[in-house]
């Protein structure tokens, strides 16, 4: 299954090759033509993981260890995970006396894989950041959870987020704000921001987030790793604490495209604990993710690539926009067809989505009133103990949504907001359709901006809320998505990274793997490692 | 299971003009006959004839006058409990004992992070009932959420169905017994939809605190919403008997009101006759028995009469009242103000409900005969009203008739010896029908050793009266026979 990759030009864990910009704005992709020789590709680290545990290169605990070493160090910064596991070592343990017995070895087996804090970890805290489930410790596994565990991998622990996945910044976090490893000063992106700074950091290899609106993609985006949000349906998401049902999916980061997918590989699948799963077969993803002297001269020959204009007009940073468009020349260069389509609904997205998701997180978090688990405030009577114990309980963003969810829902309001929402729902959908139907994928920005300063939006959820524009769109049409870092703009000490974000048909994630490996292999200069992380190395 | 066999409704015969409780706290004369009774066969009922006159006095004649110019409007929520092996949306046993908290999960917990899962016979079940009550069914259907707070309710809204239920437009027949004046009716059924229960408050003695037994969250429920049609308590008591039927022979639910298996919500409203608008409607909830439906109702059409007649109409106002069995009369629950506001929106978590016209033949296919028209055919074959709804009244008895005279058995005889030997000994031992050893065929037999002279009907009574509770069969009744002729 994972013979068609190429071994690695290095045998290093951590390819932690620093790439040096100009102060001018870095065009990553400025030559036509595929040169791989200024710098090695990236390399994924569950396949060197998994080769150097095999040859016995390394050891489960040996890496488990560097891997600590480097949370301990970098973590008093970052401030990326809620928990770390206590078992850590204890499982690296129990891997390497697989190996020594020459047992069959999962293929996640010793990878080290960052859990954001709403997916259920059994007897691990699970809180999605919020009070109100403060040293909750749910007693059953997240379906993904349980599957990337049958198959060896080894929880580090339960990453930071926006309480509940409300926000794009993971400063709504009730516990920490979490930085971004490319610049302290810097929002890491959210909700899912703690997996996307671990994943950049190497504090983990690969991470599992969720997407409702984009906070897999954008953090993805904020932190110059590889984002991935999976078909609805794909991934089971028993175990994933709702925030908006039917946006929700749990998603996967990683530091190369190729582990992305292989993580994804491992969570997808029909679950019957999840009536809206798929059966949809899963295919290999893995056979996509050919080494780069396997590749042709125009290995993306005849691939439809569709960018969306919508996507680069106004309030999109320029460096975003010319970076967008150097990637879409990197595409062409490998051969796709590039053109531009228009999704007439785009511009409908935003406020649909803020009118589902809020409604449905309106009723979702209705469980948590303190009478059976997190946090109870003791009241003399029964409506005191529910207002103290989700008045306590939840944050400002929390509130917010649940207020204006529950208005939206409320008898006169129904047909004005949440019913025309779904019927904007049904027409994004079908324009995403038509535009899928004319091409392979589509291109866009993954968010309008590099990372900007903690603080900077806090203030301002409408500004906060706009910068989701390129991403919530994918959710109300329930595609996969995949961000890749595509190059740096000015900012922060060594620049700040910008995504691109490929859409493709629902259960196309095959396809998105097999453009976004490639781009990525033949991307010139395209390590993307932040600064904090070369000064630790 | 011994109330099972006999018609469980037995409402107090003399309150048909409603007016008996009443009566009852201002004349120490009046005595009520034992309402509760759930025991009372026919028989017992032929011998004291039916009256539908009740004794008066002045006071009484006075009521009767008011109450003759009102109309009562009634229509009832039917929830009836499935008894499916596990809950609606999760793996939990729907079989629960007396301990708290020992059928939960983490999905009927509403834990964090946990997803329902539609269990298949609900749909079935609502398939079949939606079926039997003659009703359009929709071929595709949803789920809706229902949202409240309160402590049973662990997600803090309830799955249910609100504006596509899976059935609708229906109706039932039914025949009233000839003690309540008798007759046939059809009630409207406007809806039935599934939905899963809440969990029980179990509160101290003290009052100092409450706590939450979680076992019945999450159980399958149908809810039966019939049409304003009913018109007195006899009628709405004889509708709700008549869910129950349907329930127990569908298989869908044991029906069972004193554990809560079918709960009976009354919306009730009276207008003067002859107006056609309807007047304010009043809910009453906690009624146990079908005696406490007709007797609330009952009692609520008096309140409200005399209220209209005292020219204090206003004082009539949408609330849901309470049926207080001691005090026999309803109180003030909670006064409504304005209209609850649920914010029903489709369950994202459950994909739509879609049957196919295939499955919908072949539940309608399996369908057993039901009440009604067990009841046309035994009266087509000849019985008598009070014959026919005795024995159409409990399956397993009709099941038993059927299998007698299916053995050759002549129908009059067959129902008699149901009627009276075998459902006084019935009572007698508090057994069911389903568990006494003389089989139907031992029972056709002997009827027709009777009628052909073999053995007297005197021998042949007490011949019966062996075998009921013995290890018996064929073979053996026929030694009993011989042993009988040679004593004699």
């Amino acid at each position: 299954m994972l013979s068609t990759l190429q071994p690695p030009r290095s045998l290093s864990l951590l390819p932690l090759r620093r790439f040096q910009i100009s102060k001018t704005i870095v065009s990553a992709a400025s030559s036509k033509t595929i040169d791989t020789s200024v710098i090695s590709p990236p390399q994924s680290q569950i396949l060197t993981t998994r080769r150097s545990l095999l040859s016995g290169e390394t050891t489960a605990v040996e890496i488990a260890k560097s891997y600590l070493s480097r949370i301990r160090l970098t973590e008093p910064q970052l401030k990326c995970f809620l928990h770390v596991s206590e078992n850590v070592l204890k499982d690296a343990q129990e891997i390497d006396q697989r190996i020594a017995k020459g047992e069959e070895l999962g293929p996640l087996a010793g990878v080290l894989i960052g859990v954001k804090d709403n997916i259920c970890t059994q007897g691990m805290p699970s809180t999605a950041a919020s009070r109100i489930l403060e040293h909750y410790r749910p007693p059953f596994d997240a379906t993904a959870v349980k599957k990337i565990k049958e198959l060896g991998g080894i929880v580090v622990g339960k990453t930071n987020m926006d309480e509940f996945g409300m926000g794009s910044t993971t400063e709504a976090s009730a516990f920490q704000v979490t930085a971004n490893p490319w610049d302290l000063s810097r929002v890491p992106g959210g909700s899912s921001g703690g997996s996307a700074a671990a994943v950049a950091a190497r504090q983990c290899m690969v991470s599992l987030g969720s997407d409702t609106g984009g906070s897999v993609r954008q953090p993805a985006s904020f932190c110059g790793v590889v984002g991935l949000k999976p078909t609805y349906g794909r991934v089971s998401r028993f175990g994933l604490m709702a925030y908006a049902s039917s946006l929700d999916v749990i998603g996967c980061f990683g530091s190369t495209v190729a582990d992305a997918g292989m993580l994804l590989h491992a969570i997808s699948g029909y679950d019957r604990f999840d009536s809206t799963s798929s059966k949809q077969d899963v295919p290999e993803f893995q056979s996509q993710f050919l080494s780069v002297d396997q590749f042709g001269s125009k290995p993306l020959n005849g691939v439809k690539v569709g960018i969306i204009r919508e996507t680069l007009e106004d309030g999109v940073d320029s460096g975003v926009r010319s970076a967008t468009q150097e990637a879409a020349s990197h595409l062409e260069a490998l051969g796709c067809v590039l053109t531009e389509v228009s999704l007439p609904s785009f511009s409908l997205g935003l406020p649909a989505y803020y009118v589902i998701a809020s409604s449905e997180s309106s009723s979702n978090l209705s469980r948590y009133d303190g009478v059976r688990y997190g946090n109870q405030v003791m009241a003399e009577e029964l409506n005191k103990l529910y207002e103290c114990s989700r008045g306590e309980g939840f944050g400002g963003e929390v509130k917010m949504r649940i207020l204006m969810g529950t208005y939206a829902l409320s008898a006169g309001y129904y047909d004005a907001y949440y019913k025309r929402a779904q019927q904007v729902r049904t027409l994004i959908r079908k324009d995403f359709k038509a535009a899928l139907e004319q091409n392979d994928i589509l291109i866009s920005p993954a968010a309008p901006s590099a990372a900007y300063k903690i603080g900077e939006k806090k203030d301002d959820p409408l500004a906060m809320y706009a910068g989701d524009i390129m991403t919530v769109n994918v959710n109300l049409a329930g595609l996969p998505a995949m961000v890749l870092p595509c190059g740096l703009v000015e900012g922060g000490p060594s620049g700040l990274p910008v995504g691109l974000q490929m859409i493709g048909a629902a259960f196309d994630e095959e396809k998105l793997l097999k453009v976004g490996h490639i781009f990525e292999q033949t991307l010139k200069g395209s390590s993307f490692v932040p600064p904090l992380l070369a000064n630790v190395a | 299971m011994s109330t099972t066999l006999f018609r469980t409704f037995q409402p107090n015969q003399f309150s048909l003009l409603g007016t008996s409780l009443l009566r009852r706290r201002r004349s120490n004369n009046f005595s009520v006959r034992s309402c509760g009774s759930q025991t009372t066969t026919t028989h017992e009922a032929k011998q004291s004839s039916p009256t539908r006159v009740a004794p008066k006095n002045h006071k009484s004649n006075k009521l009767d006058e008011i109450l003759r110019d009102y109309e009562a409007v009634i229509g009832i929520e039917t929830h009836v409990q499935l008894s499916t092996l596990t809950k609606a949306f999760c793996s939990c046993s729907n079989n629960y004992g007396s301990y708290p908290n020992i059928s939960i999960c983490p999905v009927c917990m509403g834990l964090p992070g946990a997803l329902p899962v539609l269990n298949s016979k609900v749909v079935e079940f609502g398939v079949r009932l939606g079926l039997a009550l003659n009703c359009d069914l929709s071929l595709k259907s949803k789920f809706d959420r229902k949202q409240y707070f309160y402590p049973d309710l662990p997600k803090g809204y309830q799955i249910s169905q609100f504006d596509i239920p899976i059935a609708s437009g229906g109706y039932v027949d039914l025949d009233i017994p000839l003690e309540f004046g008798g007759g046939h009716r059809r009630f409207g059924i406007t809806r039935v939809h599934m939905e899963e229960d809440a969990g029980k408050l179990l509160h101290s003695d003290t009052g100092d605190y409450s706590q939450v037994d979680l076992n019945r969250a999450g159980v399958p429920l149908l809810e039966i919403v019939s049409e304003p049609d009913m018109r007195s308590g006899i009628e709405a008591a004889e509708y709700a008997c008549e869910m129950q039927r349907i329930a127990r022979y569908l298989g869908v639910s044991n029906g069972n009101m004193q554990e809560g298996s079918l709960r009976c919500d009354v919306n009730i409203s009276i207008r003067p006759i002859g107006q056609a608008e309807f007047g304010t409607k009043v809910e009453i909830k906690n009624l146990n028995a079908f005696s406490a439906i007709s007797r609330a109702i009952d009692f609520e059409i008096s309140r409200q009469a005399l209220l209209y007649n005292q020219g204090k109409a206003d004082e009539i106002v949408t609330e849901t009242r309470l049926w207080e069995e001691g005090a026999q009369k309803t109180v003030t629950m909670r006064k409504k103000e304005g209209l609850a506001d649920y914010r029903y929106f489709p369950e994202p978590d459950l994909p739509e409900v879609i049957l196919t016209k295939e499955y919908v033949d072949s539940i309608r296919a399996s369908l057993p005969e039901l009440p009604e028209a067990k009841r046309r055919r035994y009266e087509a074959m000849g019985l008598g009203m009070q014959d026919v709804l005795f024995l159409a009244n409990d399956v397993s008895v009709a099941e038993y008739f059927d299998a007698v005279i299916g053995k050759g058995a002549e129908v009059k005889l067959a129902a008699n010896w149901i009627m009276s030997d075998i459902a006084a000994y019935l009572k007698n031992e508090k057994l069911s029908i389903n568990d006494i050893k003389l089989t139907p065929h031992e029972l056709a037999e002997l009827i027709a050793a009777i009628k052909d002279g073999t053995i007297s009907g005197k021998i042949g009574k007490e011949v019966s009266s062996l075998p009921f509770n013995n290890e018996s069969s064929f073979v053996w009744i026929n030694a009993t026979f011989s042993i009988f002729a040679d004593t004699v």
